[in-house]
């Protein structure tokens, strides 16, 4: 599939990305103001580093499969 | 679950925030822009109907497992798993795997050889027309019909769990799914199915992930389960010895060849749905790789599926019963385990992409049936039978409007499900009465040079026909369930799988006697479709862990520690 055009690994990462993004904000906000009924095991602040990962994620596979670098 | 319970459920399960829309919104901007991007790469009937057979193993892959991961397999396993415990798996496990690695090291070959662009496609060039229609005319109506009735749960789900308005669930689902197929083709279907795949994992892999967290590891878990609910719930094997020692009331010969070999077969070799994914790859290897990758990762969904339901019967403080009940007192049912612990451990955003995992769940699923349909019905229908002088651009072009027109007849099934609510038990019983017996007619004819081409239409019919026989014989008479499915005890489940065994019985023994009876074709005839007279390029010059039959070898092994583990 790389072979012409864009690769469907970048858009997968380009989600992953945006995803991330989003999921860290609201996590990191909800540090700083935590809400009146946290979910369970709050304390653990998944969405921090589950959105941290895949952030991470999204970027490798935003870089590694950018159209630029195929042509 | 039907309309009427949905409304007298309580209003919403959760309640999403702003950033949790902004992950829906974006989820569906990039399946469209991807349909977008990919429309200009659909212009030939090879382009648009078989996605250019140029997809890599990993895609093929992905995308086969993808076509069958749709939301409500999620949901539904789930509320399996809290209703029977880990008894579920046997669907992801013993139903699907040895199937998967059969379809890659032994049947993919003559699909792949013969230049097939569908399953009935294959059932032309080795049976003959009668054959191929047959099926063909069976798959396209019943591939709709499913389509509309996943949509009218989903739509259900979206109601129950967000308090969306159904007609809204429904249409803008399926415009959506109807734009970037018609756009882009099996292209653009496989691009999103791939994408969904790592959203439902992204979505959903958090819940058992602190689901063990919480109830303190695997040991733990099972030790509450046996308090709250039975120690068979968490034993694979070793409760099957007897229909009554167990909570599905299933006996092992059940599981192993009713659902193992003939319902597990029967789908993952012949279902065109998910064989389309595969016959997209761009060389014999990456089509034997395929669904081996598919298995690999099958394996793993009930971490994703089955255990927040067995979690769910630890950790919920509530009793979660039957929708009849739930609506009686206003508790909640099985089948919301899944959105339950969802809402348990998600906050904000992270409950975004798990209901976004849901919604990609099934788009994709939706977006296998309509692609399957619009080239079964081009190629094995229109093309078959209405016109067969047509041009390559009229067919494509005849491709997008019945993706348009397959997802109009599935959002009509939906509505007619929603007005009579009793259709829904009738189609989904339709669908298994064709998949039994159509894998007695491939494999016959795949490995058995033989066969003839009337031996094999009376056979998929007269199965095809026993099947809805016996299912007509148990609504008649409840009793004949001790002949059915062995014992009166059996469960619904236990009734298809033995329904679905002795109906692939008939299949052979008819297909076997009147191929005796009749002339077979001519041995020139059956080259690239049948074992014994195709040549299947060997592997010897690929390094070994390069090998389709390596990895098959080592999915297989880590199959039978899986099942092991947990016996």
């Amino acid at each position: 599939m790389r072979e012409r055009g864009i690769s469907i690994w970048f858009f997968i990462g380009l989600s992953l990305l945006v995803n991330g993004v989003l999921i860290v904000s609201a996590g990191v906000w909800q540090i700083f103001n935590p809400p009146a009924n946290p979910v369970v095991l709050f304390h653990l602040h998944a969405n921090v580093w589950w959105g941290a990962m895949l952030l991470v994620f999204g970027l490798i596979y935003c870089v590694r499969f950018a159209p630029r670098r195929q042509e | 679950m039907n309309l009427a319970l949905a409304m007298l459920l309580p209003e919403r399960l959760v309640r999403l925030s702003a950033v949790d829309y902004a992950i829906i919104v974006f989820y569906f901007v990039l399946v469209l822009a991807i349909g977008w991007y990919l429309k200009g790469r659909a212009n030939t009937g090879e382009d648009f109907f078989m996605a250019g057979r140029e997809m890599t193993a990993w895609i093929a892959g992905l995308s086969f497992l993808s076509a069958n991961l749709g939301a409500l397999e999620l949901m539904g396993w789930a509320a399996s798993a809290y209703q029977y415990g880990i008894l579920a798996t046997h669907w992801y496990w013993i139903g699907a795997i040895p199937a998967m690695l059969f379809l890659g090291i032994v049947m993919m070959p003559f699909y792949y050889i013969s230049k097939t662009h569908s399953v009935p496609g294959y059932l032309r060039l080795r049976f003959g027309e009668s054959s191929r229609t047959l099926a063909a005319i069976s798959f396209a109506f019943m591939t709709v019909l499913m389509s509309g009735i996943n949509m009218y749960s989903m739509a259900l789900v979206m109601k129950v769990v967000l308090g969306w308005n159904i007609n809204f669930s429904i249409w803008v689902s399926s415009l959506t799914v109807a734009v970037y197929v018609a756009l882009g083709g099996l292209r653009s279907a496989i691009f999103n199915e791939v994408l969904q795949f790592i959203l439902i994992w992204a979505g959903a892999l958090l819940i058992p992930i602190l689901g063990l967290v919480e109830a303190g590891g695997w040991s733990n878990l099972k030790l509450q389960i046996a308090q709250n609910a039975s120690p068979a719930y968490t034993h694979l094997w070793s409760t099957l010895g007897s229909f009554h020692n167990n909570p599905m009331g299933i006996h092992w010969t059940g599981i192993v060849f009713g659902l193992g070999f003939v319902i597990s077969f029967g789908y993952w070799t012949t279902d065109f749905l998910v064989v389309q994914r595969v016959l997209a790859a761009k060389d014999l290897r990456s089509a034997k790789l395929a669904p081996i990758i598919g298995a690999a990762f099958k394996m793993l969904v009930p971490f994703i599926v089955i255990l927040p339901g067995l979690l769910g019967l630890a950790v919920l403080p509530m009793k979660l019963t039957g929708e009849t009940m739930a609506v009686a007192t206003g508790g909640h049912s099985y089948n919301e385990v899944l959105p339950l612990m969802l809402a348990r451990y998600c906050g904000p955003g992270l409950l975004g992409l798990g209901i976004t995992a849901l919604i990609a769940g099934f788009m994709s699923g939706m977006a296998g049936n309509v692609s399957a349909f619009t080239t079964v019905w081009t190629y094995d229908i229109y093309r078959a039978l209405i016109n067969k002088g047509g041009s390559d651009h009229h067919y494509v072009n005849m491709g997008r409007w019945c993706t348009i027109l397959g997802v109009l007849i599935s959002v009509g099934t939906a509505y007619l499900v929603m007005q009579f609510a009793s259709i829904m038990d009738y189609v989904q019983a339709l669908f298994s009465f064709f998949v039994a017996p159509l894998f007695g007619t491939v494999v016959l004819g795949m490995l058995w040079k033989r066969a003839s081409g009337p031996g094999g239409f009376w056979g998929l019919l007269a199965g095809t026909l026993s099947s809805i026989g016996m299912w007509a014989w148990v609504k008649a008479d409840h009793s004949a369930l001790r002949y059915v499915a062995l014992s009166a005890n059996a469960r619904d489940m236990a009734e298809n799988m033995y329904r679905a065994l002795w109906s692939w019985i008939i299949c052979v023994l008819v297909t076997v006697v009147i191929s005796y009876m009749t002339q077979p074709k001519p041995v020139s005839e059956l080259e690239g479709l049948v074992y014994g007279v195709t040549a299947i390029p060997q592997e010897a010059e690929v390094p070994i862990y390069h090998r389709p039959v390596f990895w098959a070898i080592i999915v297989g092994a880590f199959f039978v520690v899986l099942n092991i583990l947990v016996w």
